[in-house]
């Protein structure tokens, strides 16, 4: 029930069984990734459970960047390049590492800076059904709905969070680049009609050895 | 702790988290070091600890510690901003031998405020339900410390966006008028140098 990594914490009279099942986890992480670089990540995880990639570029050139996940085999699950966001589910079919990369090698000179999330398994019930004899109280159901939508609002807020961080990120840059190309104009503009004015006199001026020419 | 990745042995490693202000952030990790002999990751490899480092939107160290290999770490944010959390480790081994890599394992958690598993133990149904609206209220708090956070920075994007469109608007003006006055000196000049000359 956290606003944001591992999502619903385990009461500890339900660990075990969490465990032996799926523990559900969440990784979300930002980091800068610089150019020319590839940074891999990976993790373990359980036959059949069901897993979500999810990534966004935030700044950083065309705010994209190339994503591959593969399973413990090396089979590639997904692989697309040069995308800005994207959200890959997967059920892991085998037990292993899976590994997935994040590459900027395309880019010369741009660092990146790229949020991904990572879930494995499905959150626990909050009140789960093993110990029960009675179904829900309405007190429980009405806490069951609220987590649901406040899972709901987080992951909302963190998508929009990223998308106005890439919108900041695209007006600052596009701030400061017209500083600078409109200071660069009007200096080119300045220093090219003067010159040609002066460059027209010294064509029409007198040498001192050959006599006026005029218009050469 | 099952997230992990790779990073060289004096690498510095580090990843942001844009939170706002009064915002609890816990961190667990845990290091291992790549052993030649045994192709594969040790243990915890002994004396090999981790410096932790986090930096504050200002640029003010807000946490620089010095951790085991195995270690958790915490910090609360004063200002709203992006927090730089680095990781390196405190290996002096200035020869990089080859193939020498440390896996690190990390677990951050943001605003989360850990439930007292006692209150919920208690058999109680009442007090297991009113245990979990607690918490249910501290996470819609921070859920709006968020939201007040997006409002500034959406402010501050507006203002960008608003900087840019009159930039763009004032110096279209300059250079026309640069171009202009330029254009008639540029004439008036030519003109008396022709009228001097002779040649008009």
């Amino acid at each position: 029930m956290s606003p944001r990594s591992s999502r619903g914490p385990l009461p500890p009279l339900l660990l075990v069984w969490a465990l032996a099942a799926c523990a559900a986890r969440a990784s979300e992480i930002t980091f800068e990734l610089p150019d020319n670089a590839k940074q891999c990540f990976y993790e373990e995880i359980a036959q059949g459970t069901k897993c979500t990639l999810e990534f966004q570029v935030i700044t950083g050139g065309h705010y994209d960047v190339d994503c591959r996940l593969e399973d413990p085999d090396g089979i590639v699950l997904y692989k697309e390049m040069k995308k800005q966001y994207d959200s890959f589910t997967f059920t892991a079919s085998r037990n292993g590492t899976y590994k997935f990369c994040f590459s900027n090698e395309f880019s010369t000179f741009t660092h990146k800076t790229v949020y991904f999330d990572f879930q494995v398994g499905e959150d626990p019930p909050l009140f789960p059904s093993e110990n029960r004899v009675t179904a829900l109280t309405q007190m429980e159901s009405a806490c069951v709905s609220i987590h649901e939508a406040l899972k709901s609002v987080i992951d909302y807020q963190t998508h929009f969070r990223l998308r106005e961080a890439q919108g900041r990120s695209r007006a600052e840059d596009l701030n400061t680049r017209v500083a600078y190309w409109s200071i660069g104009e009007a200096i080119i503009l300045l220093v090219v009609s003067v010159g040609q004015v002066f460059l027209l006199k010294s064509f029409f001026s007198d040498k001192r050895t050959t006599t006026t020419r005029v218009g050469s | 702790l099952a997230l992990y990745f790779h990073i060289g042995e004096r690498e510095e490693k580090c990843i942001i988290e844009d939170i706002p202000s009064d915002t609890l952030v816990v961190g667990n990790y845990k290091v291992q070091r790549w052993n030649i002999h045994q192709h594969d990751f040790l243990e915890s490899a002994p004396g090999l600890g981790m410096f932790v480092t986090v930096t504050s939107p200002t640029g003010e160290v807000l946490l620089s510690k010095l951790y085991g290999p195995q270690g958790t770490f915490s910090f609360t944010s004063y200002l709203s901003g992006e927090h730089i959390i680095c990781f390196q480790s405190n290996s002096t081994r200035f020869a990089v031998t080859a193939g020498s890599k440390l896996r690190i394992h990390l677990d951050i958690r943001v605003g989360e405020h850990f439930l007292d598993e006692s209150a919920i133990q208690a058999k109680d149904k009442v007090n297991e339900v009113n245990v979990r609206l607690e918490h249910l209220i501290e996470q819609i708090h921070h859920v709006t410390r968020e939201q007040d956070y997006e409002r500034e920075r959406e402010e501050k994007f507006r203002k960008t966006s608003e900087e840019t469109n009159s930039n763009i608007l004032w110096w279209a003006i300059v250079q026309t008028l640069i171009l202009i006055s330029v254009g008639i000196w540029q004439i008036k000049s030519l003109r008396d140098f022709f009228i001097s000359k002779k040649l008009v």
